[in-house]
């Protein structure tokens, strides 16, 4: 079934077309990378999905409902959660409580005894076991991407949206961070993510979707898009194609 | 335990009419109407650090629905009334302004007391052709202060409540970052709609319970921009984050600001500017988070030798 659909989308910041006629689906339960050199429109795609950008035409579909006119607030509550590029802790909350933002506010909200519960559950599932009462603005980077996964795990998504959450890893932490997106896509979570780390890509990712100036240049599996003439020119250059 | 303490308070601070002079009395209401203002104000700025400078808006309106209105309505009736008339005009601005953020903001919410107030000279020196307007209430500064009291423990119910629940939290996420509030699902602009509009109206019974107190009132009274500041002072000096605070800073402020305008009647809006600036440099989150460091820091200290 798909989950996500995307038809003839584009965003134009004025007279730049950051995103342009992007049409893609993604199927339930599917991990897709979406690729592209840096200022491809990439995570302007996502903006609009998670609806912090209006789409300037084309629509957005989330299981069959047109959801490109609405705020993210309704967007979060049908099912799309998401982490961001560069890591939005909420820095005078704990790490608790930065979960328990996310468990409060989601379609079935959890408060009190039962989101404590699963506050402790969420972060175990994400290497944060026992640091609920820790304040967010003292972990280290790793760990506040982390926490900000659990945050959007927390409510509970249909589709996750994850912008780069790989990067800046070091090879250990890039390892355990590939086992947990594994083990989010094991439990049938349907994920789209843009990201620069091959590897992980590599292992992740049955499709791949890859844009350029902010078109879609290539769409199918991994190693043959991967492998494509095109998507190697745009990353690398004439001279590798 | 804390309730109780609370409570015990409540009912001690309920019987200093009974033997406290004038003086102190009024001095008791002031401290009670700048604590309730400040309590008020922190609800909404403190969480969502939106600073408005519009409080004397709202108590100014308070004061003046008593003023008009006194002589032909009860006075529970009239205090119902500017209730809703502080809550129309919270709703109003507020639908109007919470979507800007920072100084946007701030000017807005001076600018809107200007506003207001000219908006009130204008209809009192065209339409009614008077500018100043008499209260004669038959209620006592001991009734003004019990009705203080009452106002100020409700408010600090209500900032305590507002603290444990969803709405709480909800206005703090905000202010760390909209951006990941709504994509958590957060509705913002009924969030702070609401939290707005339960300070303003606080704000607004404020200002028409203390109206009996000056007997004549005029615009350049009651909508005095001076106080917006000083409440801004007191919360920060207490700490806008903390329950306590704002009234903790309303205190030592208010009798200081009293001595210093009997004292340095020419100086005072200097001294004020100079301790304004101070308490921003010194103590960005207010004495309580200032005094819970440095004890944090003694106790290292101490466990270390």
């Amino acid at each position: 079934m798909t989950l996500l659909s995307l038809k003839s989308v584009t965003k134009r910041f004025g007279g730049l077309t950051a995103v342009n006629g992007l049409s893609f689906d993604l199927l339930e339960g599917e991990t897709v990378g979406l690729l592209g050199p840096n200022g491809s429109g990439k995570t302007t795609a996502l903006n609009m999905i998670s609806g912090y950008l209006p789409v300037s035409d084309g629509t957005i579909a989330l299981a069959g409902d047109a959801i490109s006119t609405l705020r993210p607030e309704r967007i979060a509550h049908r099912g799309v959660a998401r982490t961001f590029q560069l890591v939005r802790a909420l820095p005078s909350l704990s790490v608790g409580e930065n979960v328990l933002a996310a468990l409060a506010f989601r379609k079935e909200p959890l408060w009190g005894k039962a989101a404590e519960t699963r506050i402790a559950d969420l972060l175990a599932d994400v290497g944060l076991a026992g640091r609920a009462g820790q304040p967010a603005d003292s972990l280290t980077y790793i760990d506040l991407k982390r926490m900000e996964l659990a945050r959007a795990l927390a409510s509970d998504p249909r589709l996750l949206l994850l912008d780069e959450w790989l990067a800046g890893l070091n090879p250990t932490e890039l390892r355990a961070g590939i086992d947990l997106i594994t083990s989010l896509r094991q439990r049938g979570i349907t994920i789209l993510l843009v990201e620069h780390v091959m590897d992980a890509v590599r292992a992740l990712c049955s499709r791949c979707i890859v844009m350029n100036a902010g078109s879609k240049i290539a769409d199918g599996p991994t190693a043959e898009v991967l492998a494509d003439a095109e998507v190697i020119r745009a990353y690398l250059g004439d001279d590798h194609a | 335990m804390k309730f109780v303490l609370a409570l015990v308070a409540l009912v001690a601070l309920a019987f200093v009419p009974s033997f406290a002079g004038p003086y102190p009395l009024g001095l008791g209401i002031g401290v009670l109407g700048y604590g309730v203002l400040a309590t008020a104000w922190a609800m909404f700025s403190g969480p969502t650090r939106y600073i408005s400078l519009a409080t004397v808006a709202f108590f100014g309106l308070g004061a003046y629905t008593v003023a008009v209105l006194s002589e032909t309505l009860p006075y529970p009736v009239v205090l119902f009334v500017a209730a809703v008339i502080g809550l129309v005009v919270a709703l109003i601005v507020g639908l109007a302004t919470l979507r800007l953020a920072g100084i946007y903001f701030v000017i807005f919410t001076f600018g809107l007391t200007e506003l207001v107030r000219q908006l009130v000279t204008y209809y009192e020196v065209n339409v009614t052709r008077t500018l100043g307007r008499y209260v004669f209430l038959p209620l006592g500064p001991e009734h003004i202060y019990w009705q203080l009291l009452a106002l100020l423990a409700a408010t600090l119910g209500m900032a305590y409540w507002v603290r444990q629940s969803r709405i709480g939290l909800a206005l703090r996420v905000i202010g760390d970052d909209p951006v990941v509030a709504s994509h958590l699902g957060i509705r913002i602009t009924r969030t702070k709609l609401t939290l707005f509009s339960i300070s303003c109206v606080i704000m607004t019974l404020a200002g028409a319970i203390q109206a009996p107190r000056w007997t004549y009132i005029e615009p350049s009274i009651v909508f005095n921009p001076t106080t917006s500041f000083l409440v801004v002072i007191m919360a920060l000096l207490g700490g806008p984050n903390r329950l306590f605070g704002p009234l903790l800073g309303a205190v030592p402020l208010f009798l200081l600001f009293e001595w210093l305008s009997a004292n340095f009647p020419n100086h005072y809006s200097i001294i004020l500017g100079l301790l304004f600036i101070a308490i921003v440099f010194v103590l960005p989150n207010g004495v309580l988070a200032a005094g819970e460091s440095l004890w944090t820091r003694l106790s290292r200290r101490e466990a270390r030798t």
